[in-house]
């Protein structure tokens, strides 16, 4: 064995200790061309995201890095990047809540060239000084998903309560409690579990609730109140529509496959699954959920089964209500970054919703309905939930509910909305119990 | 080497392991509590606010008190049971009874299984007992402590066992004989002798529970996540909560870390005070 002196193989370490800095003090200064830094919301299309951007560098030689935030964790991760030296160039704001907390780093796009060809302005996010601060890049929209092969089923059976014959006659809130009612009492005849898949209220999994669900009592209240939904007037609520809320929560829980008491344990997946496979007619989601039941293993349902109902609620005129119709995400561009990268990026997404290519990645591979005026009335996703909701949209004599939970003070008033709910359920707490914490805590959030 | 070189090389020896503590904890740290003074959404962007978030947590926000106290109660909870079983564990493994290695390795599994996968199948597990009830552990925030219980024992067992048997390995066999000699029960002998001989032992482990179950974050997220209404809530899951759940709380969510880091050093200080003047000389 050869013996190294001591001393040597001590400044030898401590040597490689310091060569090790050198190498990380290096790489972070290393300088290229212009680079966008793109900061992507939705995991389950990142893959999608680097082929594109892959296909934008060869076009123009402007290279785009794609990083993808892990689901539900995209303050988070944008919270710890934009404090390094690669901070995204380009990221998303989910609306005018998002804008507050990142105004100091949103560049004002009205002057973008993809803002010029959004065909409904007044969906962009904007600022009290008159810029626009977010732009949309997808509409989505939600309400009760149904399975018409067991409707139909239903309205075949011979002996029913009710007198409809089809899913066109449910046109308020009493009709489908009257038709959830008797289809829960007819479920063996049917071979379903119960109407509703289980109101997935685990911690984490309950927005579909405490988001999707409470937009429409909270749309209705400003409504009513002709609430300026940019100004503070939202900070504080009666929650006047609380009834209705409650209305189709407990028809939810009450007419589900599993026991009220079991909810919080329940996941969207597995909402989702037991709608795939059959053991329930309806869910609440939004046409995202297409590939949740599409890849469900033993799918039953087919495409062209799958059809869209409104959230009715018992509100009066609901007769003439639509879908829930918006999104909760908007580009912004850092303004931080340099000029050049951010005309870079504003390049970018442009080419995005623009050239042939971007645009046939973004109608057939990420299927998103997009809201601008360069994409033809043929340039639309084919899968079923985007055709309905795009029948919703086109169909003149029905109001879409715009999604105003993007004013939703915090993911606190989220969560403990949620936690409230699940207590509900669970028979723990009352409901007018629910209904003055809820209000306490928007209240508490908004002004803190 | 005599000691005027020693002191000559001194620096430059110390210096990579200075640079390395002062870059990854010593500039963080300070970092950290200037930032619990300022308002901020990132860590490079932040506004001077004096003591304001240090007041907000424990007046504005009634759930860091809460948690507070569930932290305090379920540390104490841990630590006695924590090192009861895993003593007993220990005493039955040093026995020399057949399987002993076996028994050893089967016992220590456990802890090499992340926190959060930890949480999801006790999570699995103890939901699907509850079923037979027609409830689950959101039901009630006793289920979920003592789910949070079990899950922590079984985690930790096996850990602390291996220390005390290396302790309970080392007790003197000549003492042991003497003791055995002069008559002593078992119960005088795990007393008198066995017990302070492994003081030590008790020492490390008390504190790595103690740590341990006051800083838990991932167990408590997976299988509870605060659960029902946030009464299960502990210290670390709150203050994250805070930091990422609330926007313009993040000075808030820092100041609660700050709180946190003294509580956890002083609890520590206490500690390792208490039972280190009960250690024997051997």
């Amino acid at each position: 064995m050869i013996k190294f002196p001591k001393r040597t193989v001590s400044v030898l370490l401590a040597a490689a200790l310091l060569l090790g800095y050198a190498a990380v003090l290096s790489s972070c200064n290393r300088t290229e061309g212009i680079t966008i830094r793109y900061l992507n919301f939705k995991p389950e299309i990142a893959d999608k995201y680097k082929a594109l951007a892959a296909e934008y560098e060869k076009e123009t030689g402007v290279r785009v890095l794609v990083d993808t935030a892990a689901n539900n964790a995209y303050e988070q991760t944008l919270a710890a990047k934009m404090s390094t030296s690669e901070a995204p160039t380009l990221f998303q704001i989910n609306g005018p809540k998002g804008y507050a907390a990142w105004a100091d780093y949103c560049a004002d796009l009205s002057d973008t060239e993809l803002y010029r060809h959004l065909s409904d302005k007044n969906l962009a996010v904007t600022g009290a000084d008159g810029g626009v601060y977010g732009i949309p890049y997808v509409v989505e929209g939600y309400g009760i998903l149904y399975n018409k092969a067991i409707t139909d089923a239903y309205f075949s059976l011979s002996e029913r309560n009710t007198s409809f014959t089809s899913m066109d006659d449910i046109k308020n809130f009493s009709d489908l409690s009257a038709l959830v009612t008797d289809m829960t009492a007819k479920k063996s005849a049917l071979g379903i579990d119960g109407v509703f898949a289980a109101t997935s209220l685990k911690s984490g999994e309950d927005w579909r609730w405490q988001t999707h669900l409470a937009n429409l009592p909270i749309y209705y209240e400003f409504r009513d109140r002709g609430v300026d939904l940019s100004s503070d007037a939202t900070k504080t609520i009666e929650f006047s529509h609380a009834e209705n809320f409650k209305n189709i929560f407990d028809l939810y829980i009450n007419n589900s496959t599993v026991d009220r008491r079991t909810l919080g344990t329940k996941t969207v997946v597995d909402s989702m699954a037991e709608f795939a496979l059959g053991k329930c007619v309806m869910v609440q989601n939004g046409n995202w959920a297409w590939s949740q039941i599409a890849d469900v293993a033993g799918n039953k349902v087919t495409a062209d089964n799958i059809k869209y109902l409104p959230i009715y609620t018992g509100v009066s005129g609901e007769e003439m209500q639509g879908l829930c119709i918006g999104t909760e995400n908007f580009y912004a561009i850092n303004k931080k970054a340099s000029a050049e990268e951010q005309k870079a990026a504003a390049d970018f997404i442009w080419w995005l919703y623009s050239s042939e290519y971007g645009k046939q990645y973004i109608t057939e591979e990420l299927g998103f309905i997009a809201p601008f005026d360069t994409f033809t009335e043929d340039e639309v996703p084919s899968d079923p939930l985007a055709k309905e909701v795009l029948r919703y949209m086109q169909n003149e004599s029905l109001t879409s509910v715009p999604w105003n939970f993007t004013v939703f003070p915090s993911q606190k008033f989220k969560d403990d909305f949620g936690a409230s709910l699940l207590r509900y359920a669970q028979g723990s707490k009352d409901w007018a119990a629910v209904k003055s914490d809820m209000i306490a805590s928007w209240n508490r959030e908004s002004t803190s | 080497m005599n000691s005027s070189t020693l002191r000559k090389y001194f620096p430059l020896f110390v210096l990579p392991t200075l640079l390395s503590f002062c870059l990854s904890f010593v500039v963080p740290f300070l970092l950290g509590v200037g930032l619990s003074f300022t308002e901020f959404t990132t860590v490079t962007n932040a506004k001077w606010c004096g003591f304001q978030n240090y007041i907000k947590a424990f007046t504005d926000d009634t759930g860091f008190l809460h948690a507070l106290g569930f932290t305090f109660l379920f540390t104490v909870v841990s630590i006695v049971t924590v090192n009861i079983f895993a003593f007993a564990l220990a005493l039955l493994l040093t026995r020399g009874i057949r399987g002993t290695n076996l028994f050893r390795s089967v016992f220590f599994l456990p802890n090499l299984i992340g926190g959060i996968v930890l949480g999801y199948i006790w999570n699995l597990l103890i939901n699907g007992v509850l079923a037979n009830f027609g409830v689950d552990i959101t039901y009630a925030a006793s289920y979920g402590f003592f789910g949070l219980v079990l899950l922590t024992n079984w985690q930790l067992i096996g850990y602390m066992m291996v220390i005390y048997i290396a302790g309970l390995q080392n007790v003197p066999e000549d003492l042991l004989e003497a003791a055995a000699i002069d008559g002593a029960s078992p119960a005088k002998t795990l007393f008198r002798i066995k017990i302070p001989a492994v003081m030590p032992s008790i020492t490390i482990c008390t504190f790595l529970t103690l740590t341990n179950s006051f800083k838990m974050f991932d167990q408590n997220l997976a299988l509870t996540a605060g659960a029902p209404e946030k009464s299960t809530e502990m210290l670390a899951l709150n203050i994250y909560n805070t930091f990422y759940g609330r926007i313009g709380w993040q000075g808030v969510g820092q100041a609660k870390a700050v709180v946190f880091f003294i509580i956890v050093a002083l609890l520590a200080l206490l500690q390792l005070k208490l039972t280190a003047s009960r250690e024997v000389e051997s």
